[in-house]
């Protein structure tokens, strides 16, 4: 039998990554949480996770950055809210896990093949060429990407969709298709401003 | 006062009966509206995990163009309502946020100064046009139809102000004037799994399954939503949910066309042919028996 030290001292975390989150939206008030565990009692997803959100802003503030960047527990954030309304310290939980799924995905800590930052990558793209949505569109770009297999496996619904006049075959889009184009252009740049 | 309605992607595809019955509800009931011209996609949350900044941008642009006209949105989709507070509440908490989407709305011309009201129909209809408005116009009362009220997520948190976050009453009062039994629903403001019926299917089916299981065992025959997300996720997998011993044939529709079935609104305002679950037969036998 091997033990092996389960937990980190001080020195092997990382100070700039919990520098970072105190810094961004919703790791604003990290260092007032209680650990009460009202967060993760109440989230409907926590019982998928393997930190749960209590645990997990602990980690953060602290510096895990390997341990949180790569927990699970970020992608199975729906934003319900139910966290932020009882937090005891207002803390914006859920502000925090957008501001982790934003660093993870720039530094790339998630499975291959995994959907969600594929669909995001999927979506702000048409939304950049539309302005607008279509969700049938975007399903298939998804899965085609992802898991072309499951794809194939929901004929039947699509059956049902088009049947009931669910499915929209033609490209939704805004008049000014330039001025969205524009707007995200101007965020670009006001980013590497900032950044510079 | 005139409304901009915001329609929002899922409006204009899989939500259409959303949009059809709301509308038809709204010039039954005398709220006048006109859609947001040219209107964009809010952002969405996947918009958010990558890029939040140009989803503020996205949604400002909405809230922009309502303001020009001086109008208050209507946001009937929970997803757009929620991005378009959030981006309000964001914009006015951190300086730097609104300095860059400001300067950002300025490259194509517009302006805003936070003026704009975003607002939910169930509030519309609840504060504006009234309970007892509504149930003097029902033509065809709904009877004793047993409904689970099915708020989600993100119209009652964290921006709401027009209702009890944990226990949210508005759409009970309003079926119950259409003549409604609806149920105490334990799981009314539960998350529905959102996006993950896709992404991660295992997590997203349970969510669902328990939702849909609850709503049977609590007694309900149908279940009314305010989300297009929500109305998606429960009705469109209930063959993956159910199973031999315990099958789910559960009818979900939007809260809008339970409204216009009872206002004796006509099929294509009600919308039932857009149902995947059937509940033609269900709603017709109430008619029939008690009429």
């Amino acid at each position: 039998m091997s033990l092996q030290r389960r937990v980190k001292f001080e020195a092997e975390t990382d100070r700039e990554f919990a520098q970072w989150i105190a810094h961004e939206i919703g790791g604003e008030k990290l260092r007032e949480c209680l650990q009460c565990g009202l967060c993760s009692g109440n989230c409907p997803l926590s019982l998928y996770m393997d930190h749960t959100p209590r645990r997990l802003m602990y980690l953060a503030r602290e510096g895990f950055k390997t341990e949180v960047l790569s927990s699970l527990s970020i992608w199975l954030c729906t934003s319900c809210y139910e966290c932020v309304i009882d937090c005891p310290k207002q803390i914006n939980i859920t502000g925090m896990m957008y501001s982790l799924k934003q660093r993870a995905i720039k530094e790339k800590f998630y499975p291959r093949r995994f959907p969600i930052p594929v669909m995001a990558r999927q979506f702000s793209r048409m939304v950049r060429g539309s302005g607008r949505i279509t969700e049938s569109w975007l399903v298939v770009q998804v899965f085609s990407r992802t898991a072309i297999r499951r794809l194939l496996g929901m004929g039947k619904l699509g059956v049902r969709l088009l049947r009931t006049g669910r499915m929209r075959l033609s490209r939704d889009k805004v008049e000014r298709r330039g001025d969205i184009a524009k707007l995200m252009d101007a965020i670009q740049v006001a980013r590497k401003e900032s950044a510079a | 006062m005139k409304y901009a309605y915001y329609p929002g992607c899922s409006l204009k595809g899989t939500g259409r009966a959303y949009e059809e019955s709301l509308l038809a509800v709204f010039q039954a009931l005398g709220v006048s509206y006109e859609e947001l011209k040219d209107w964009n996609c809010c952002g969405a949350t996947s918009y958010m995990s990558v890029d939040e900044l140009s989803s503020y941008a996205l949604a400002a642009r909405n809230l922009a163009l309502a303001e020009r006209e001086n109008m208050e949105i209507i946001a009937p989709c929970a997803a757009c309502y929620l991005v378009l507070n959030k981006t309000q509440h964001y914009m006015h908490d951190y300086p730097e946020i609104n300095n860059v989407v400001t300067r950002a709305l300025g490259t194509i011309g517009l302006t805003w100064h936070g003026q704009t009201r975003v607002r939910h129909p169930l509030e519309i209809l609840l504060n504006e046009v009234g309970v007892p408005a509504i149930a003097t116009k029902v033509k065809r009362p709904l009877h004793g139809l047993k409904v689970a009220p099915y708020y989600g997520c993100q119209i009652v948190r964290p921006y709401s102000t027009f209702d009890d976050q944990r226990n949210p009453t508005s759409m009970d009062q309003l079926l119950s004037a259409c003549g409604a039994k609806v149920i105490n629903y334990s799981s009314k403001v539960q998350c529905c799994g959102a996006s993950q019926k896709g992404t991660l299917p295992e997590v997203g089916l349970d969510r669902i399954r328990r939702l849909l299981l609850a709503a049977k065992r609590e007694g309900a025959e149908v279940i009314a939503t305010v989300c297009p997300l929500c109305q998606f996720n429960l009705e469109c997998f209930q063959d993956e949910t159910g199973n031999a011993h315990e099958p789910i044939s559960m009818p979900v529709l939007y809260f809008s066309q339970l409204i216009a079935w009872a206002l004796g609104l006509d099929a294509k305002a009600v919308a039932l042919q857009r149902c995947i679950v059937p509940v033609q037969t269900l709603l017709g036998s109430k008619e029939i028996v008690h009429a």
